[in-house]
């Protein structure tokens, strides 16, 4: 645990982390509206927004990727709505009808590109990089507090910070429009919340999150922890407040333990090579959920908790 | 380009790539059918959890025949683990729906990221693995026909014949199913397993897919022919045939423009072209498309503007309205200078009549279905008898002078 950890493992350990937290985060919400399965089509139609933004710019820099991305799940908001008001169509499947197109489109379009000589490909869209995001410039824990080396922190690092405090703190600003809204819609358009303004602004936050996250670790990461962590943390309380708790605790969990297992599991059982840290986050969450399933307090729907008691 | 599509259209572009184009199609075919009764039971997207759980069934077979002795790459193999780990996550999801209070969308997105977590994890085992480098299971993500042995060609055609023959086998109990279960019970059907047999079927058009569009993709070939295919009918059994034409039509045209050139991966291209197809049917499709939509709209418009403008000139009173008035010159009711021609003026106190009659028959009728036809534009002489409107007449004095307008 000495230098070669902070050189090596603390920064992708730090992003994991924030990058969870930050999807778990609105994750929450997304749950209890039934509106789960929006964080997996919006991974899958940043894809062709990352690729275009690409192909207009012509490099892999931060900003157009982000701005395509979401330019893209707006597009794929747009596109769902329209399906689902013209066709009359139910929205699940106006959601799969538009993301399986937009990341066909996608493929396509990175196929079509030359785009041999950048680093940019399905396989990095899907699974990320966690693991090249290292520190080479840290020499220590007393890198920390070296203000020319924490220049050099990768860039990742810090924009999933500010992504994460963003979402947070947007989280503790929307806290009593969102929370009444999500439980009661009738209510909260009632007493003046504006409705579909606070579900279309969870929706931008997820895709912000998503993105921010999807640059760093990928979107299988982004999708298993806008579900897994708020999921196992909904069977663990009946609030709010504790359920978002939990949630935090199961993503840092996810992301600390994931990480750790990918890198040194398979020396504990004789293998040399480390495995995909991406999916041994999602992995893990998967764990901690199916524990819950079984053990968790709240694991029941209320009306099942009272058959079983009589 | 343009020759080596309809090359390939006439299955004239090699071995290979015909095979292809025969196997994708009958996929097309089976996977529009059964996703029709996904769509019509409102259970679309479970199709994507289990496309992405059959990744690490697909990573653990190819290691078990590895430590077996075997070759990796045996697409039965590969098929048979595949269609075991998704028949887990389908149980996974129903048990997960069933026993906890999480709603069935977070455990069809809890199943699927979590059983690609695992298969991506595995895939980088089988990387680290001496004979795993060439192993190709990338290839199950976004599928790859390029290099497609012979024997997987035949495996993928006869998958999609049987998958094809299983819809048309169990058409009728799965479509009853999917439009009133309850219905369906009260018939001794047993729905539960009527479901299991869709799931089934589901299963087997993914893993016999998994080799030409790849798991991420193969969800749009169960969706979109059966959303497509909603637009054009109202019954159901239309939908299925339609979703399976569709479908077919996406896979045989999608593979041949993508045998055409070497850029163009099968998978993608198959799925937008199944997208072209829905875009035109929701623009264009006579009942439910947008156009038939603005234009029932249109008609609509323009006959409450006729109806208001002649209760207008009926009044008396000036129109301002520009749609208003272009209707009723290109009606021959108004003048260019906004006075009212003689069949105008017919039409105009023919109109008031009604309305007039409208206003005493909603008195009489008050609790009537009667009452409930009035829009404002049904003539009342669509609704009631001659006898009637004689009735609602004796009621109205001023009738009588407008009579002879007639």
């Amino acid at each position: 645990m000495g230098a070669e950890f902070v050189q090596l493992s603390l920064t992708p350990m730090l992003i994991g982390i924030l990058a969870a937290i930050a999807c778990a985060l609105p994750g929450n919400f997304l749950i209890l509206r039934r509106q789960a399965l929006i964080g997996d089509a919006i991974s899958h139609v940043v894809l062709p927004g990352i690729v275009v933004a690409f192909l207009i710019t012509g490099t892999i820099s931060t900003w157009p990727m982000i701005f395509g991305a979401a330019a893209a799940s707006i597009l794929a908001v747009i596109i769902i709505e329209a399906i689902r008001r013209f066709g009359k169509i139910e929205p699940g499947a106006a959601m799969g009808v538009t993301f399986t197109s937009m990341f066909a489109a996608g493929v396509l379009l990175l196929e079509q590109s030359d785009t041999s000589s950048v680093h940019i490909d399905v396989e990095h869209a899907l699974y990320g990089n966690l693991e090249s995001l290292i520190w080479l410039e840290a020499e220590g824990w007393h890198s920390l507090i070296d203000p020319a080396t924490l220049a050099t922190l990768p860039d990742e690092l810090t924009r999933m910070a500010a992504v994460a405090v963003l979402i947070g703190i947007g989280t503790w600003i929307f806290w009593r429009p969102l929370k009444i809204s999500t439980f009661d819609e009738t209510f909260a358009g009632s007493i003046a919340i504006p409705v579909s303004a606070v579900g279309f602004g969870l929706v931008v936050s997820a895709a912000v999150a998503a993105v921010a996250a999807f640059d760093a670790v990928g979107s299988i990461i982004v999708i298993a922890m806008f579900i897994c962590p708020p999921a196992a943390a909904r069977l663990m309380t009946n609030r709010l407040e504790s359920q978002i708790m939990w949630s935090i605790l199961f993503a840092t969990l996810s992301a600390i333990l994931g990480y750790v297992f990918a890198g040194y599991g398979p020396q504990w059982i004789g293998l040399d090579n480390a495995v995909s840290a991406a999916g041994m986050i999602a992995t893990v969450s998967g764990l901690i959920l199916a524990l819950a399933c079984f053990l968790a307090p709240h694991r029941k729907r209320l009306g099942a908790a009272e058959n079983l008691g009589q | 380009m343009l020759d080596g599509i309809l090359s390939a259209f006439f299955l004239q572009s090699g071995y290979n790539a015909t095979l292809v184009t025969i196997g994708a199609c009958l996929l097309g075919i089976a996977a529009g059918t059964s996703g029709t009764f996904l769509f019509l039971r409102k259970r679309a997207l479970i199709s994507d959890a289990v496309a992405h759980a059959t990744l690490p069934g697909v990573a653990i077979a190819f290691i078990i025949m590895v430590f077996f002795g075997g070759d990796g790459r045996n697409l039965v193999g590969l098929l048979l683990g595949s269609a075991i780990s998704s028949l887990i996550g389908l149980l996974a999801v129903g048990w997960i729906t069933k026993y906890t209070r999480l709603a069935e969308d977070a455990a069809i997105g809890a199943v699927l990221s979590v059983f690609f977590g695992a298969g991506i994890v595995l895939l980088t085992v089988i990387q680290s693995m001496s004979s795993g480098r060439q192993a190709g299971l990338e290839g199950f993500l976004l599928g790859s026909t390029a290099g497609m042995l012979f024997q997987d060609a035949v495996t993928i055609a006869i998958g999609g014949v049987i998958a094809v023959l299983a819809v048309f086998t169990l058409r009728r109990p799965m479509t009853l199913a999917a439009f009133d279960p309850e219905y369906a019970t009260s018939t001794g059907q047993n729905v539960y397993r009527t479901d299991l047999a869709t799931m089934g079927l589901v299963m087997a058009v993914t893993v016999i897919g998994l080799k030409i569009v790849g798991l991420i993709l193969i969800v749009a070939m169960l969706i979109i022919p059966a959303v497509t295919a909603r637009f054009w009918s109202e019954r159901a059994e239309h939908v299925v045939i339609l979703a399976g034409l569709f479908g077919g039509a996406a896979g045989y045209i999608g593979s041949a423009i993508s045998a055409s050139a070497p850029d163009l991966p099968t998978g993608p291209i198959i799925v937008l072209v199944s997208f072209a197809l829905f875009c035109v049917s929701l623009f264009f499709a006579p009942e439910r498309g947008i156009f038939s939509a603005l234009l029932r709209h249109r008609r609509f418009q323009l006959l409450v503007h006729r109806r208001q403008g002649l209760l207008a000139i009926a009044h008396g009173e000036r129109i301002y309205d520009p749609l208003t008035l272009s209707t009723l010159r290109k009606a021959g009711f108004l003048r260019a200078d906004g006075v009212a021609t003689d069949s105008g003026a017919a039409q105009a106190s023919k109109t008031l009549r009604d309305e007039r009659r409208w206003k005493v028959a909603r008195g009489i009728y008050q609790d009537d279905a009667v009452s409930n036809l009035y829009d404002g534009l049904t003539p009342i002489e669509a609704v009631l008898t001659r006898d009637q409107i004689a009735e609602i007449d004796r009621h109205i004095p001023v009738a009588k002078q407008v009579d002879g307008d007639r």
